[in-house]
């Protein structure tokens, strides 16, 4: 069970500033976007993910989420390669608007720098971030 | 004016097969002809009679809205009347059924209404030379990329990748640069809705290949200072492209050519009134300044007098004593951008359109256009907001942000009560910079007591906004849908019916 | 002019904006008032515009010529119904249907074309349309470089020469390579050296026609596409004539994971070249890569179905500089002309139709073949259009028969110097046999120069 902030940021969680989330397992991060996130787009209809395998980079651009009318980059919290990418998003993109830190996860990274963790926000900084916002 | 609101099947789901229409003669069976693993082994076509045909379609033209139903101030879009006369000369047998690869000697009098167009619009907008080639707008904007891009290369300056756009273009401006590998920068409007010299002057440099404008702009402003600005991308050595979405503002009165801009397309099927067609087809004549005419998309027309001279004369001239040739070996040109020359059926209409006006008719046009936006600016201000209420050109915006903060009424709900009151809607949340945003274009066809009632309309939905909010979110209720799952079209693609297993 | 102002309306509307003159709403700096006078054409009443474009039409003479053209645009019959019905104000002057509320029976139309181009290419869906053929092609390619990641295509040489140059200009923007496969002796695409190319894993697609530019039916021979699909090489089919649809293997049966056409064929003028309309089919797999509109249907709020253009983040008003083309504008009212023909000849009409295509080119060829000097470029079988070896330069047979009131096909010298000797000729169920035997007639009153054959 994820204990939650005050605006329903998880715990346990990092952030980026773009709003996305990182859990760490080892050097394996899964990445999705933040509620706050999803609720501000949307219906969300479709999730271009990276190619498995893929190399990316921290903070580029490696995917977007289309809501209806809308297009948002997907800047990637954290680099490394690809090793997983959430298939059921096809059939579901609706889980990312119902179960943004759960089922609608995106994609899994190996890191290939675990010290890129230090440029990611604590979910206290997040949760100032989007209350500021 | 409701539109009627019956479900019409889809014509796969009528018929039975073997109701045959008779319009060809009796023939050998294929199987008869060609070896059996060339064919297919089935065609899952239905068969209709003529009769349920027509009725099939005429049903779905009385759920579809055009300019001949009612009034279409759909900004951006110039939505005005469509003459008959034009279709009917684009049908004439003789200029409808000739073949591209007709030889040139028996396609003269097609040739020459190229030519004669062609020389038309290169004096309305001041080009040394227009190419009829390109399909439509975004079309013609890849075309005038692809001429920098070669420009450039020639000039021994192939780093000049960035093509710079105010934060108010289209959509395909940016779209366009991508397919030509150039890099997007885009320039910030300042407070009054245009583009700042002096933002310009900080981006424009040695990597600059195009800056890429629309003059009145995209809110329907003029832009004054449109000459300095060409002046500091020219000084950084780049090149000036116009987007002609908005040229039904300047004929007559200024010229994309005079203004600086190198490069520029029209929307034929703006401007010149060739009908839109529920989205095409277009036509997107590209036009260039002289030293860009080597580079324009091939074929070109060539013209040539009695005695065998090319004509090369700028503004137009009678073409009768004149003999043409489509011209295919221009080493220095892109290539070609489709199948074969141009729209042509679409030229036909748009030279039967300035036929029918003159220099001074068009002159008029875009007068009137810019009289009746205005007239509508001057008649809604005190109701909605209008972020830039001035002198505005063909078109203008409006807002329904303070409405919304009032009533929670959107841009979208006025569009959509509008719909419910016999209106097309304006163009909505576009250009982007504005919120809740109205753009609103009713061109020179329309008469006043057109707009009048438009007018009326509008007012009676922001007081019935103000009165009773729920109507207004409910509509639109007299249409043949209401308001539809977009969503669920998203989130489950129905993009064609299938045969039933 | 179409413009409804009396001088007092200008007046009072002049008077509520709160300016004096026209001129005052218009005014611009002096830097960039009109340089020159404006010099267009003069203005005409209607009686004399139609006087004038008779001219026009008076000087356009390939209508009285017996005509054997095509090579991408053919002369087929169009019954009246298609223009009675496109021509309906509210169909033929509608914009893009964004207002979906208003827009149901457009939207239905677009849906009905994209379903009878599925359902005619075998592949699981289409779009709204495309310009025509040749930029369908590039886009399809644009479609392949986006789902591999690679910059190269390889296109059969027996692809339309004006679809390859127009690969040529959007590749020169994208920095793709376009390398070419030969066609080989029997006038179909040579694939000898295909696995050779695949080996490297460096094309993003295979690009072959059918029936290709010669005429002749080039769809892969079984087992051709899965190495090619072995290789994640995409298989791009290409269809110029789409009344071959009606009768031959669908292109997804034969391996084309894409198909770039053009349907000019259903319904639609030829016009000098335009406007015509391009299509693009896919499988599901390229769904989101495919350009331009699509329509899908779903329900209102009300649970009632309901058409309205979709998957729209794909597209430039949208994705901007990222978007998958940078397409806006199509050809809309062609593809409803297309449907109101397909709907109007159904099943039955168009496999007779093609039928006929068939019968007549058989006849043309059976004909001209048995005079002396001339022959059947290429062995494989062919749909409406076939290669013809004649005695002498082409061109010069050509200029030779439309003295004689005939155009006699395409001298394929012109993109293919070694079939200078050759003629491409088409003929469709609107040629008839004295048509032909007028051709076979002129050809045989040619004087032969032999010599010229070396």
């Amino acid at each position: 069970m994820m204990t939650e902030m005050a605006n329903g940021v998880p715990a346990g969680l990092l952030y980026s500033k773009e709003h996305e989330w990182v859990k760490l397992d080892g050097d394996v991060a899964t990445v999705g976007i933040t509620d706050y996130a999803q609720s501000s787009l949307g219906d969300i209809v479709y999730v271009e993910m990276p190619r498995m395998g893929a190399t990316i980079t921290q903070f580029d651009s490696i995917g977007v989420v289309e809501s209806v009318k809308a297009v948002s980059d997907i800047f990637t919290p954290v680099g490394g390669e690809i090793v997983g990418t959430n298939g059921e998003l096809d059939s579901d993109p609706a889980s990312v608007n119902s179960d943004p830190y759960g089922q609608g996860w995106f994609y899994k990274v190996k890191l290939n720098d675990m010290s890129q963790t230090a440029n990611l926000l604590t979910p206290e900084q997040y949760e100032q971030l989007i209350a500021e916002s | 004016m409701p539109l009627p609101a019956f479900d019409t099947p889809l014509i796969f789901e009528t018929g039975q097969e073997g109701r045959a229409n008779c319009y060809l003669p009796e023939g050998p069976a294929l199987e008869t002809l060609l070896p059996r693993e060339a064919l297919r082994d089935d065609l899952p076509l239905p068969d209709n009679s003529e009769l349920d045909v027509v009725r099939h379609f005429t049903r779905l033209s009385q759920k579809t809205f055009g300019i001949d139903t009612a009034f279409y101030p759909l900004g951006s879009c110039t939505m005005k009347y469509n003459p008959r006369i034009n279709d009917a000369m684009a049908n004439l047998p003789a200029l409808r059924d000739v073949h591209p690869f007709a030889p040139d000697h028996a396609a003269q009098g097609a040739l020459a209404v190229m030519w004669e167009l062609e020389r038309a619009l290169g004096s309305l907008f001041g080009m040394a030379a227009f190419s009829l080639n390109p399909a439509a707008g975004a079309h013609a904007e890849l075309a005038a990329l692809l001429i920098a891009k070669a420009y450039f290369k020639r000039k021994g300056e192939p780093q000049r990748n960035v093509v710079i756009v105010p934060d108010t273009a289209h959509g395909t401006n940016p779209a366009s640069a991508a397919m030509v590998g150039f890099k997007v920068l885009s320039l910030k409007s300042d407070a009054h809705g245009r583009v700042d010299p002096e933002e310009m002057r900080k981006v424009a440099g040695p990597d600059t290949a195009v800056c890429m404008m629309t003059n009145p702009n995209t809110l329907g402003l003029f832009e004054p200072r449109i000459h300095e600005v060409s002046d500091i991308v020219h000084d950084a050595g780049g090149l000036m492209y116009y987007d002609g979405a908005n040229a039904n503002a300047l004929m007559g009165n200024t010229r994309p050519g005079d203004m600086g801009f190198d490069l520029m397309h029209l929307n034929l099927h703006k401007t010149f009134t060739i009908p839109h067609g529920g989205g095409g087809a277009g036509a997107g004549p590209v036009g260039v300044a002289a030293h860009l005419v080597p580079f324009l998309p091939t074929p070109v027309v060539r013209a040539f007098d009695a005695g065998g001279s090319a004509v090369d004369a700028s503004g137009w001239r009678d073409s009768t004593d004149l003999t043409f040739a489509l011209e295919f070996d221009r080493p220095q040109a892109i290539g070609t951008m489709r199948s074969f020359w141009s729209n042509f059926a679409h030229m036909v209409r748009a030279l039967a359109y300035t036929y029918a006006n003159g220099a001074d008719g068009l002159t008029t046009v875009s007068q009137l256009a810019v009289l009746n936006a205005n007239y509508i600016r001057a008649s809604i201000r005190d109701v909605v907001d209008v972020p830039y209420d001035e002198i505005n050109r063909h078109e203008f915006v409006a807002s329904a942000q303070s409405l919304k903060r009032e009533t929670g009424v959107r841009a979208l709900d006025i569009a959509k009560a509008l719909l419910d009151r016999g209106y097309h809607a304006p163009t909505v949340y576009f250009p982007l910079i504005v919120p809740e945003c109205m753009m609103i274009e009713p061109t020179e066809t329309e008469s006043k007591e057109t707009l009048d009632g438009f007018i009326a309309a509008l007012r009676e939905i922001v007081a019935t906004a103000k009165s009773d909010p729920e109507q207004i979110l409910a509509a639109p209720v007299n249409t043949a849908v209401g308001r539809i799952d977009e969503t669920r079209a998203a989130r489950q693609p129905d993009l064609r019916w299938r045969p039933p297993t | 002019m179409y413009t409804p102002h009396t001088a007092q309306d200008i007046e009072a509307m002049l008077r509520v904006i709160g300016v004096d003159t026209l001129d005052d709403l218009v005014r611009v700096p002096d830097a960039v008032a009109l340089r020159a006078p404006v010099e267009v054409t003069p203005r005409l009443s209607e009686i004399e515009i139609a006087e004038r474009f008779g001219r026009f039409a008076e000087r356009t003479t390939a209508g009285g010529y017996t005509s054997f053209l095509g090579a991408g645009a053919y002369r087929h019959y169009i019954p009246p119904v298609v223009g009675a019905i496109a021509m309906r104000g509210e169909f033929l002057t509608s914009y893009t249907p964004y207002q979906a509320e208003v827009s149901q029976g457009y939207l239905q139309a677009i849906y009905e074309w994209q379903t009878y181009i599925a359902l005619l290419t075998g592949l699981d869906v289409a779009n709204a349309s495309v310009y025509d053929g040749a930029t369908a092609l590039a886009e399809g390619a644009i479609m392949a470089v986006n789902a591999t990641g690679r910059k190269a295509v390889l296109v059969s040489q027996a692809v339309h020469p004006n679809y390859r140059a127009v690969l040529r200009t959007y590749a020169e923007g994208l920095e793709l390579t376009v390398d070419e496969l030969p066609y080989g002796a029997d006038g179909r695409t040579d694939l000898r050296a295909l696995d050779a190319a695949l080996a490297d894993q460096r094309y993003a697609a295979v690009v072959v026609q059918s029936p290709n530019f010669f005429g002749a039916i080039d769809a892969l021979p079984a087992g051709v596409a899965e190495r090619v699909k072995s290789t994640k090489t995409v298989v791009i089919g290409v269809v110029a004539e789409a009344m071959s649809l009606a009768a031959l293997a669908a292109p997804a049966t034969w391996g084309a994971e894409i198909c770039a056409g053009e349907a000019q064929s259903f319904g639609n003028a030829i016009a000098y070249g335009g406007p015509h309309v391009g299509f693009i089919a896919a499988t599901n797999e390229h769904l989101r890569r495919i350009p331009g509109r699509l329509v899908g249907r779903t329900v209102d709020v009300n649970g009632k179905t309901a058409y309205v253009l979709t998957l729209q983040a794909r597209e430039q008003h949208i994705r901007r500089e990222k978007a998958t083309s940078n397409i806006c504008t199509n050809q809309a009212h062609c593809a409803l002309c297309a449907t109101v023909y397909l709907a109007a000849l159904g099943k039955t009409g168009l496999r007779g139709c093609a039928a006929l295509n068939v019968a007549r080119t058989n006849e043309l060829k059976t004909k001209v073949a048995k005079l002396d000097g001339f022959s059947v470029r290429f062995g494989a079988p062919t749909f409406n259009e076939v290669a013809i070896r004649v005695p002498g330069r082409a061109a010069d047979v050509l200029s030779a028969l439309e003295r004689k009131q005939i155009l006699g096909g395409i001298a394929l010298g012109r993109w293919y110097p070694e079939l200078d000797d050759c003629i491409l000729m088409t003929a469709t169920e609107l040629t008839s046999s004295a048509d032909v035997d007028r051709l076979v007639t002129a050809l045989s009153e040619i004087p032969v120069r032999a010599a010229a054959r070396v």
